[in-house]
């Protein structure tokens, strides 16, 4: 991908937070992303994120299980090999609807949890970069990105005043790439890291 | 911004309620002069309406009051801002039930046999299935459990309204928000308990299993909760939206809403699986004594009631509340709410007449004006006491935590 360069802040409190993003948002920064240490329920709408589509998709991964489930018994036992079982019709929906149920949780259960991994560039062996270990244990960190336009140390001093902890420069690579933790484990080289 | 802090009933809602239980008292004489006094069909007719409707009506009156009770005791937040709401609708619990204890005593001790058979002593006699159950299903033992039922849910829902409003004289300290959540609590459990022992037991034998009385499911009463319950929650967000149409209830908002209808969506996928349950036993088991129940219903007069009650009940919202903006839409949220009253209505229609006339289906506008009756019953006293007491719980310690809910 790119390396490109950020602004990081770290807040120590949500509440800060909340203010800080409306105000950057406000303030026409390009914000490049938000991590923190758990889920924090509105940031997505206050990031101005649009609504997860994962519903859809998990809704179709269902009605593709009910439907494969349908068709798979209706070949076997209907169609292939039919037998007589304790006098029932060959077709008997009743009999079938907790398997064509299952099928439907287990195709909707494993396509949305690849659906979400694949939107979040999750994988065996992707890494990508850490803009501050600490968004992993007490910290928020927001991160913006600095553009053409932007101008750094106006920036900086903006997200001091919105109530940043620790503000400080990264050039980071923005997309994943393969590799091992010794690669990744730069960012704990990288002191500004550390300590923000 | 000026809060209202009581409905105020205006002439059209006294002119509808009132009217709504006109209708219901007309239809009652009508029907009475029509069916109350002919041959055994007609009666069976007659009594069959007020037993389906009193009980349904009841029973969903009760399921908001376990509504109340269930949230209480989780010690839930987001229901508090239209907390008084609910409390209004489970204050029609005793006046319905005083309906359903006149209906009950009149058929059980008025010896109407073509309601329950097990009410004719020769017949049971005969039958070693039913004499069997003879101690379970007698007049005395079926009486007590309903003088107890009907009787306990009224006295302990009175008391929980009553401690509810108890803090709206004055801003509770530390101490005393202590004292009233603990006081709720244990109150609220105390309903539980009960409410397990009848409703999700006792008293859908009782009053509606032994309409078929050789016949027994196991998950019956389960059943019959899961419908009440859905019913219940649609009943609240039917009140919930029309307050909120009427400028009620600032603090409630989509959020709210949104909360409602996952119930409603839950528990309607909670009513199928146990329909479910209970139909593939006994379809897979094919033993007649339990598939009786179902010919009737399944492949009778009933199949298109059956059916359509599936497709109301199961389909409808399955498909309909699933996304998220279905859920927060007071348009959808109030027109899936009135359907699935009357999916759930049909529910129990198909569940008494099904076992007292299986031969054909009888419905008719005497059955319609009855329950507009209710529905009548249910919007005066809802009315009347919202309008008696504040409608904002805005001492309760979890107000504030209602306010901010978000989903």
């Amino acid at each position: 991908m790119a390396i490109k360069k950020f602004v990081v802040g770290s807040f120590e409190d949500e509440a800060v937070l909340f203010r800080a993003v409306k105000k950057v948002r406000s303030a026409g920064y390009k914000l490049h992303d938000v991590y923190t240490p758990m889920a924090i329920h509105g940031l997505d709408k206050a990031m101005g994120l649009r609504d997860t589509s994962i519903p859809t998709a998990g809704f179709i991964y269902g009605i593709t299980g009910t439907t494969t489930a349908l068709l798979g018994i209706t070949y076997t036992l209907v169609w292939d090999w039919p037998l007589n079982i304790g006098g029932k019709p060959h077709f008997s929906l009743p009999a079938w609807i907790p398997i064509m149920f299952e099928l439907t949780v287990l195709f909707s259960a494993v396509g949305m949890t690849l659906t979400f991994c694949y939107l979040c560039q999750m994988a065996p062996f992707v890494r990508k970069h850490h803009f501050s270990l600490r968004s992993t244990d007490d910290r928020f960190v927001m991160v913006i990105e600095c553009t053409a336009k932007t101008n750094e140390e106006e920036l900086k001093s903006f997200l001091s005043q919105a109530g940043a902890e620790e503000v400080h420069t990264q050039m980071a690579e923005t997309g994943w790439w393969l590799g091992s933790y010794s690669r990744n484990r730069k960012s704990f080289e990288n002191p500004n890291a550390i300590l923000a | 911004m000026s809060l209202k802090e009581r409905f105020e009933i205006t002439p059209g809602f006294r002119m509808w309620s009132l009217g709504l239980i006109g209708v219901g008292v007309l239809s009652l004489i009508i029907g009475f002069i029509v069916y109350g006094t002919g041959d055994a069909g007609h009666q069976a007719k007659f009594w069959g309406v007020l037993l389906h409707n009193s009980i349904y009506f009841l029973m969903v009156t009760n399921a908001v009051m376990f509504f109340f009770a269930a949230t209480t005791l989780a010690m839930a937040g987001f229901q508090i801002s239209f907390k008084r709401v609910t409390e209004a609708i489970a204050a029609c619990v005793p006046v319905i039930g005083a309906i359903t204890f006149v209906v009950m005593v009149i058929i059980v001790f008025g010896h109407k046999t073509m309601i329950y058979e097990w009410l004719d002593k020769t017949k049971v006699a005969k039958d070693a299935a039913l004499s069997g159950k003879s101690g379970f299903l007698s007049p005395g033992f079926f009486m007590t459990w309903t003088i107890a039922a009907i009787g306990l849910w009224s006295i302990i829902g009175l008391k929980m309204r009553k401690i509810s409003r108890q803090s709206d004289d004055h801003p509770l300290s530390l101490e005393e928000g202590k004292k009233f959540v603990f006081k709720n609590t244990v109150w609220a459990s105390l309903f539980i308990v009960w409410y397990a022992l009848t409703v999700a037991a006792v008293i859908p034998w009782l009053w509606m299993m032994s309409l078929a009385a050789h016949w027994y499911s196991t998950l019956y009463s389960w059943y019959i909760f899961a419908s009440t319950f859905v019913a219940g929650v649609a009943l609240i967000s039917v009140f919930v939206v029309y307050m909120k149409n009427k400028g009620y209830l600032e603090y409630t908002n989509r959020e709210h809403l949104h909360d409602l209808g996952k119930f409603q969506f839950a528990f309607s996928i909670f009513w199928t699986y146990l329909w479910f349950a209970q139909f593939m036993l006994i379809w897979y088991a094919n033993i007649s004594e339990e598939t009786i129940y179902f010919k009737a219903r399944a492949e009778g007069a009933y199949s298109g009631i059956f059916y359509l009650n599936l497709v109301i009940n199961f389909l409808a919202p399955i498909l309909i509340y699933m996304s998220t903006p279905s859920k927060r839409n007071y348009t959808i949220v109030t027109f899936m709410s009135v359907a699935l009253l009357f999916g759930h209505w049909l529910d129990f229609y198909q569940i008494v007449f099904g076992s007292i006339l299986p031969d054909q289906v009888t419905m008719n506008l005497f059955d319609f004006g009855i329950a507009a009756g209710f529905v009548g019953i249910i919007i005066y006293q809802t009315g009347r006491v919202m309008s008696k007491y504040p409608l904002l719980a805005r001492n309760n310690p979890f107000f504030k935590e209602s306010i901010i809910h978000y989903t």
